[in-house]
């Protein structure tokens, strides 16, 4: 993350170049390997839970495979909104890494921290206001790339 | 009266007769919890939001300062304080409880030193005979307006710093009881062109280094004359980085012990959450105003120079790709009247 940033630089003086690359040689590096097995671990297991719940859903609550998606869906979030509240969240975010931020429950973190965390300006421009905060960009771009893949999917179709 | 380039030598030996130290649930946890003088297990510390708390903070480090300097707030001439948040509210809102004449300053947390330097300054000069100096930073106020919702899942990198929730105060007087200060190096900004919010200790390195440089080329001495030089809140990443550059220009630290306030506040092998160490405004004021004015007391150390570090950018100058401007002040604490 820190090469990322810095490499955005336009101009960096001699001093500052030499000083950058002490300071590097210095600092700790992300555990990118330990944090990958992490997050695959984490995520894994959001996926089972997910999956399981899928199977229950189908088997004695008499949905079908493409329905069992939504309750499942909206179990998870509200596992996730109970685990933000009471500050567990955080905790296994800070192992998990990816894992946890990536599926579904790390969206309903963003929204429900963010509206948490802004409660004490008031309902309508505290929480209301900011409960998208951070999961804004991720409707506005999703909605971006979901118009161009339809585009595109359109004068595929259009060809074929 | 100016020394050098940048330095002020306090003549007068303007005392720091009265401090105070409060701090939140995780410094209370930390090896120098018993050196502090109030701790609070909870982060709200009854209140309704966490920036009421921050204020709270500051408003009990003051009150409690003031009574044990055996003084009412009436007394004291000016207040000079700053702390993190935008317009400095905490402090603005304490001095509105306070009712004394408030100078609200702001270096980032650089603020500890740059304020016990102006309070040191205009008690030496015969402007006022008590003048309070204070700051705080609260945890989750910081990580609100800095970084992320408290609450958020995000993965800190092992350069993170965590901000520590606390605040402290100290009253300087022409005369009386208590640990001198003598001088004091006011720091210009420094910018190595580091972005990452996540890695100040890198950031801040450099400015330290510098300050501390022109204090002693100010004053014609060496780092063997103090018993202790300690930086505000550089944390391991920047501690690191500090002694390779005192190495590099061959700055004889090695004349003196060498610590930072980011390692003393917690202990990073249990308080692993700290990743690199503490920061913050109150990392800097509560480890000085709590611990080592009580080491100097104690006569475990007779002369230390803090060099507290701040670095001055906001949310939006990051989002916006600049990189982080740095500062650090000097200000050096003596027993027993110093020497001139």
């Amino acid at each position: 993350m820190s090469f990322a940033s810095r490499s955005k630089m336009k101009k960096v003086t001699p001093v500052q170049r030499d000083y950058q690359l002490l300071a590097q040689s210095i600092e700790p590096t992300r555990p990118i390997a330990r944090n990958c097995m992490r997050a695959f671990i984490a995520g894994g297991a959001i996926c089972f839970v997910g999956e399981a719940l899928m199977k229950v859903f189908q088997r004695y609550f008499g949905f079908t495979e493409q329905t069992a998606g939504n309750p499942t869906v909206a179990v998870l979030i509200l596992l996730s909104v109970i685990l933000t509240a009471f500050g567990v969240y955080d905790k296994i975010a800070q192992w998990a890494g990816a894992g946890s931020a990536v599926p579904v429950t790390g969206f309903a973190n963003s929204l429900c921290s963010a509206a948490i965390e802004h409660k004490s300006e008031g309902l309508v421009l505290g929480t209301g206001g900011n409960m998208f905060k951070l999961a804004g960009s991720v409707i506005v771009f999703g909605t971006v790339s979901a118009f161009a893949v339809g585009i595109v999917h359109w004068i595929i179709g259009i060809k074929g | 009266m100016l020394q050098g380039h940048q330095s002020w030598q306090f003549e007068n030996k303007p005392v720091i007769i009265s401090a105070s130290s409060v701090v939140g649930p995780d410094e209370s946890e930390g090896p120098l919890a018993e050196e502090f003088d109030i701790g609070h297990g909870d982060l709200m510390i009854g209140q309704k939001s966490w920036e009421q708390a921050e204020k709270k903070l500051l408003e009990d480090a003051a009150t409690h300062a003031i009574e044990r300097a055996n003084l009412t707030k009436e007394q004291i001439q000016f207040y000079i304080g700053g702390d993190l948040m935008n317009q400095t509210i905490s402090n603005g809102f304490a001095a509105r409880t306070l009712g004394i004449p408030y100078l609200g300053v702001f270096g980032a947390c650089s603020t500890s030193m740059e304020s016990l330097a102006l309070a040191a300054h205009i008690v030496n000069a015969g402007s006022a005979k008590y003048v309070m100096a204070g700051t705080c930073s609260h945890n989750c106020t910081s990580e609100k307006q800095f970084r992320y919702p408290t609450e958020y899942g995000s993965q800190k990198p092992p350069t993170a710093q965590y901000t520590v929730t606390g605040a402290g105060v100290a009253i300087v007087a022409p005369q009386g009881e208590g640990p001198v200060v003598t001088r004091a190096t006011i720091g210009r900004v420094v910018d190595m062109g580091i972005t990452d919010p996540f890695n100040m200790g890198a950031a801040m390195a450099p400015a330290a280094v510098e300050t501390i440089g022109a204090h002693f080329r100010d004053f014609c001495i060496t780092p063997g004359y103090y018993d202790l030089i300690v930086t505000g809140d550089l944390g391991q990443v920047g501690y690191d980085i500090a002694n390779a550059l005192f190495e590099k220009h061959r700055f004889p630290i090695g004349e003196t012990e060498y610590k930072d306030c980011g390692l003393m506040i917690y202990d990073r092998t249990k308080q692993t959450f700290v990743n690199s160490g503490g920061s913050g405004c109150a990392c800097s004021a509560t480890v000085t105003y709590g611990h080592l004015l009580k080491q100097l007391k104690r006569g475990a150390l007779n002369r230390i120079l803090v060099v507290a570090t701040g670095a001055l950018f906001s949310p939006l100058s990051f989002q916006q790709g600049e990189s982080i401007p740095c500062i650090a002040h000097a200000v050096a604490i003596e027993n027993g009247g110093g020497s001139t």
